[in-house]
C-alpha cells in the first residue's frame, strides 16, 4: 500500500460519506464542541451517561474525511464503555497515531480503529484524527467550552 | 512570441530543481510566499560573508558600506512603487507590522470613542486584527464593506458606509483568497471625497503589478518581501511624507532618536523615526535584489504570464466534475480559490502533495471570509513568473487523483 492509500482506506472513505451515530442527543447529559482552526473542522459531540458507562453517543458537525471518519468510529467503538475503558482506548490511539514509523502494529484492543494508523504519515493530519477523542474528553467532563486542536501548539494562520 | 522565457527564468530558482517524493516540486503555493532566485539568496550570502556590520552606528567602513547599501535599497524600492520621496519607504518586518505601525501610531492618535474605521469583508486577518485592538482600546468601530457573490466589492455599501466619524479606509489591492483585483484608484478617490486616508494591503499586489502610489494617491502602502522573491522578515510601509511626519513613534529605541536624555527624548526624522533598532540589514539588502530580479523581467510581462496561467488553470478546472470555482471577480490576478464536491479541501492538499504539488488549503486568514462564502475552507493554487502550463496539467492530474481517491 502506498502511504495514501494507507491513509484513505475504504472504511475511512465509507465512515466520511455515511457517519455512524450523526446525530444530536436530545437529551445529553454531556456535551462538547471541538475545533480545528488549521482546516476549519467542527464537531459536536453529545453522551447520555448511565453512571460510569457511555450509554449513547452522537455526534454533528463538518470536517475533512479523517476528522469525520475518525469521529464516527469513535463513537461507535466506546458506545457501551465505561470512562476509564473509553480512555485507555483514547491514549492507544493517540499512541498509535503519534508514535515513529518504524513501531510495531497497533495494539490489538483498538480494533477497526487501527485503520488510522496510517496517520501517522502524515504529521500535518494527526489533528484532524485526533480532534474527536479531545472532544469526547471534554465532553465526559462535560465543560462548556470548545476544545480546539492549538491548545498546545502553536497555530499558524 | 512567447512573453518572457520560463525555462530560463525557472532556472533562477534553485528550489525548483528538488524533486518532493520523487517528483520534480510543483510550487502552486506563492500567495503564501514565492520561492527566491539566486541573487536574492547571494545577496543576502554575501551580504553575511563579506560586509557584515552594524547601520548608522560606526565610522568603519564596513558599518559605512552597510549603511549606504541599506539607504540605496530604500532609493530603488522608492522608485519601484513611485514614491514621491524615499523617506516615505520604512523597513518592517511585512506587511502584517506595516498595518500594526500605521494602527498603533496613526489609529492611536487619531481614533476617539464613536469614530470608525471601515474595512472590507475580503481582509486578511492581518488588515482586520489591528484595527480592532486600536478600536477596542479608543472605543471606536469597525465598519465592514461588504463584496458581492462574485468576490467584488460593492463599491455602492461601501460609500454608503461613509459618515463623519468615518477617520481611515483599510482594503486590500489584490484579495488572497479570490484574487479579487479591488478598484484601490476608486476606493481612494471616493474616500478623499469625504477627508478620509485610505491604507492598502498591497501583499498580493506588489509582485504581480506595477505601483504607482503617487498616481494612486493612497495615503498608505504595506507589502512583503517573501511574496516577491525577496526574502522573509522584511517589508515595506509606504507613507505620505505629512502623514508619517504627523504621526507619533511606533517602537522606541536606537535609531528612532535624536537626543535622549532621562528627562525626554527627541525623535529622529524619517525615515528613522519608524525604524527602532538595529534592521533586519540582510533582509533589506535581499529585498533589493528582489527589486532588481522583478524589474529586470518587468512587471508587465510577469502579469501577462501569470494572466495566461490563470486562464489556463480556470478552463481546465472547470472542465473537473464537481469543482467549483470560488471568486469570480470582473478583474483577477494569479490566485485561483477552489471546492470540490463532497471532499473537504484539506484531504485535496493531501492527495495532491503526494503528486508533488504544492497548494495552499483552508481559511488562508481570512475566516469572516470563509463566512461569507459560506464554506470552511478552499483549496488555492497561485501563481508566481515561474510558473508554467505543465504545472497546471500536473494540477488537474492531482485533482482526478482525488476523485479516484474518493470515487466521485
Ligand atoms: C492580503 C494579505 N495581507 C497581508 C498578509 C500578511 O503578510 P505577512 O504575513 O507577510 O505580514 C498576507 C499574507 O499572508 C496577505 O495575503
Amino acid at each position: 500500500m502506498t502511504p495514501l492509500s494507507e491513509l484513505y482506506q475504504q472504511v475511512i472513505l465509507d465512515h466520511n460519506s455515511h457517519p455512524q451515530n450523526f446525530h444530536k442527543l436530545e437529551n445529553a447529559d454531556g456535551s462538547a464542541e471541538g475545533y480545528n482552526p488549521l482546516c476549519g473542522d467542527e464537531i459536536h459531540i453529545y453522551l447520555k451517561m448511565e453512571g460510569e458507562k457511555i450509554q449513547d453517543i452522537g455526534f454533528l458537525g463538518s470536517g475533512c474525511a479523517i476528522s469525520k471518519a475518525s469521529t464516527s468510529i469513535m463513537t461507535a467503538s466506546i458506545k457501551g464503555k465505561t470512562k476509564a475503558e473509553a480512555k485507555v482506548i483514547f491514549q492507544k490511539f493517540i499512541k498509535m497515531i503519534t508514535s515513529p514509523l518504524e513501531d510495531s502494529s497497533p495494539d490489538p484492543d483498538l480494533g477497526k480503529l487501527s485503520v488510522f494508523k496510517g496517520v501517522r504519515e502524515f504529521p500535518t493530519r494527526i489533528k484532524c484524527a485526533s480532534l474527536a477523542w479531545h472532544t469526547l474528553q471534554a465532553a465526559l467532563e462535560n465543560k462548556n467550552k470548545t476544545v480546539t486542536t492549538e491548545e498546545e501548539s502553536d497555530p499558524h494562520g | 512570441m512567447k512573453i518572457l522565457d520560463i525555462e530560463k527564468i525557472r532556472a533562477d530558482f534553485p528550489i525548483l530543481r528538488q524533486s518532493i517524493r520523487g517528483r520534480s516540486l510543483v510550487y502552486l503555493d506563492n500567495a503564501a510566499t514565492s520561492q527566491k532566485p539566486r541573487s536574492v539568496i547571494e545577496a543576502i550570502g554575501s551580504y553575511y560573508s563579506e560586509q557584515n556590520a552594524n547601520v548608522h552606528r560606526g565610522v568603519h567602513y564596513l558599518s559605512e558600506k552597510a549603511t549606504e547599501e541599506v539607504e540605496n535599497v530604500r532609493v530603488r524600492v522608492k522608485k519601484f512603487i513611485k514614491a514621491q520621496d524615499h523617506r516615505e519607504v520604512i523597513f518592517v518586518r511585512g506587511t502584517t507590522e506595516a498595518i500594526n505601525l500605521v494602527a498603533q501610531s496613526y489609529g492611536r492618535a487619531h481614533l476617539q470613542a464613536g469614530d470608525e474605521v471601515m474595512i472590507t469583508e475580503m481582509e486578511h486577518h492581518s488588515n482586520i486584527v489591528p484595527w480592532q485592538i486600536v478600536c477596542e482600546e479608543k472605543g471606536a468601530r469597525l465598519k465592514v464593506a461588504p463584496i458581492d457573490d462574485a468576490g467584488d466589492l460593492e463599491l455602492d455599501l461601501l460609500e454608503s458606509l461613509f459618515s463623519k466619524r468615518t477617520r481611515l479606509v483599510a482594503l486590500s489591492h489584490i484579495s488572497n483568497v479570490l484574487g479579487t483585483i479591488n478598484p484601490v484608484k476608486k476606493v481612494i478617490e471616493m474616500a478623499h471625497r469625504y477627508q478620509v486616508p485610505v491604507l492598502i494591503d498591497g501583499a498580493q499586489a506588489v509582485p504581480h503589478m506595477n505601483i504607482d502610489v503617487q498616481d494612486l494617491d493612497c495615503d498608505f502602502y504595506a507589502f512583503s518581501g517573501h511574496k516577491m522573491y525577496g526574502p522573509t522578515g522584511i517589508g515595506v510601509l509606504y507613507g505620505k511624507r505629512g502623514l508619517l511626519e504627523a504621526m507619533p513613534p511606533y517602537q522606541g529605541g536606537g535609531d528612532m532618536i535624536r537626543k535622549v536624555t532621562f528627562e525626554g527624548t527627541e525623535y529622529n526624522d524619517l525615515p528613522y523615526k519608524f525604524e527602532a533598532g538595529t534592521p533586519h540589514i540582510a533582509g533589506i539588502i535581499g529585498l533589493g535584489a528582489a527589486v532588481d530580479y522583478i524589474q529586470g523581467m518587468g512587471l508587465e510581462k510577469i502579469a501577462a504570464h501569470e494572466n495566461e496561467l490563470l486562464q489556463d488553470a480556470t478552463q481546465a478546472l472547470q472542465k473537473i466534475s464537481g469543482v467549483e470555482i470560488i471568486g469570480k471577480a470582473r478583474d483577477r490576478a494569479c490566485v485561483l480559490s477552489f471546492v470540490m464536491e463532497g471532499v473537504h479541501p484539506h484531504d485535496v492538499g493531501t492527495i495532491i502533495d503526494q503528486e508533488g504539488v504544492a497548494i495552499r488549503v483552508g481559511h488562508h486568514c481570512a475566516m469572516p471570509l470563509m463566512k461569507r462564502l459560506g464554506v470552511p475552507a478552499t483549496a488555492r493554487a497561485s501563481f508566481a513568473v515561474y510558473n508554467s502550463h505543465e504545472d497546471i496539467q500536473a494540477l488537474v492530474h492531482g485533482l482526478r487523483k482525488v476523485r479516484e481517491v474518493f470515487g466521485c
